[in-house]
């Protein structure tokens, strides 16, 4: 139980101090995990990510689900996750519920503004770097130009597309149509 | 009651199904407003805002405002919980049954494409929050507003720039912050 509790706490820190999900955690990360609790070692951690990032669901949470069941079996899993989302729901619940109020300060609401335009100026930034990283061949720009235009012009459903399109890389694999 | 089972069903769902972390629940949230009248696309730009200025993942504080704004505290809490129950079973599975996941052969060539849709995906997404939050004024009517649009291509290019590339997101949020008190946005 004791143990349960030590990587609550430890994902509870890394989730309260970390602005940002991904790629920004992994120094917070390896410092709790790595460092201070010899839990994992690097190379480990580095595995993790590989698998969290192709993996559905929230990059941190992923690694923290790992971690945790790799130390403690499913209940450490389980602490390991609440306590990665422990800080976001205390945190973003308290800003939620006095949100309105705030946003009718002027000052609140004037900084709500322009956070705004950096998080349009962030978005596109991200947009960029996805597509950096994940348009690797002219198969991949079609599908991300069609999954755009689908996704801009039709009403279809966001999880069909996700489906269809891992259903057309295992076809072309399996047809040559892609190499790995 | 029927709020709650919505609530767990839709953020189950955006949790089995965004691949790539917090940027790829944007779209699935976006696609939410078509469904449910939770919140408004123009919220999701709100957000955003609160999302990355807060600590912990972008992807679940997104998910916690979007369940607070659907039915309060319990609904954050619900919604939540939702979101990363797949992510629990799936790895836990992973874990025990592949050890070689992120080398086999069928999960690589799903992904090799996944990964491209998804980024299309978002980049609707972004379009949206642009549209909502740059484009719409007020009363709901098309607007261009010349100095956000400005100040949009100029943290952009600073972003970029050598120096500044290293630099934190959040520095960013609060730099956002203060230009808009200072020029009262």
């Amino acid at each position: 139980m004791k143990d349960l509790w030590k990587l609550y706490a430890a994902f509870f820190r890394i989730g309260g101090l970390t602005f940002g999900g991904g790629l920004t955690m992994l120094p917070m990360l390896k410092y709790e995990l790595v460092e201070k609790n010899g839990w994992v070692t690097e190379e480990e951690l580095l595995d993790y990510y590989a698998v969290g990032q192709c993996t559905p669901g929230i990059i941190a949470v992923n690694v923290s689900t790992f971690v945790g069941f790799r130390k403690k079996g499913i209940p450490g899993a389980i602490f390991s996750t609440l306590g990665m989302i422990s800080p976001s729901l205390i945190i973003v619940s308290i800003l939620a519920f006095f949100l309105e109020q705030f946003m009718s300060n002027q000052i609140v609401a004037h900084a709500v503004g322009g956070i705004k335009v950096v998080v349009c100026a962030l978005m596109l930034q991200t947009v960029i770097t996805m597509a950096k990283k994940n348009l690797v061949s002219a198969v991949c720009y079609v599908v991300a130009i069609l999954a755009f235009l689908l996704a801009l012009f039709t009403p279809v459903p966001t999880v069909l597309l996700v489906l269809v399109a891992g259903i057309v890389g295992i076809i072309m694999y399996k047809t040559g149509g892609i190499k790995l | 009651m029927r709020v709650y089972w919505e609530l767990f069903y839709e953020f189950f769902q955006i949790g089995l199904f965004a691949v790539g972390g917090g940027p790829a629940t944007i779209p699935f949230l976006m696609d939410l407003t078509e469904r449910h009248d939770w919140y408004t696309k123009a919220d999701v730009a709100n957000m955003l805002a609160v999302s990355e200025s807060t600590p912990g993942p972008i992807g679940i504080n997104m998910a916690t405002y979007a369940g607070f704004n659907a039915a309060g505290l319990s609904g954050g809490i619900v919604a939540t919980l939702s979101l990363v129950l797949p992510s629990l079973i799936v790895i836990i599975l992973i874990a025990k049954l592949l050890e070689n996941f992120s080398k086999n052969p069928y999960v690589k060539s799903a992904f090799y494409t996944i990964r491209p849709a998804v980024t299309g995906l978002i980049a609707t997404a972004v379009l949206g929050i642009w549209e909502t939050s740059l484009f719409t004024s007020e009363e709901g009517t098309f607007q261009f507003p010349v100095f956000s649009v400005v100040l949009v291509a100029i943290f952009f290019a600073a972003m970029n720039h050598k120096k500044l590339k290293k630099l934190h997101p959040a520095f960013w949020i609060l730099c956002g912050a203060v230009v808009g008190i200072v020029f009262q946005m």
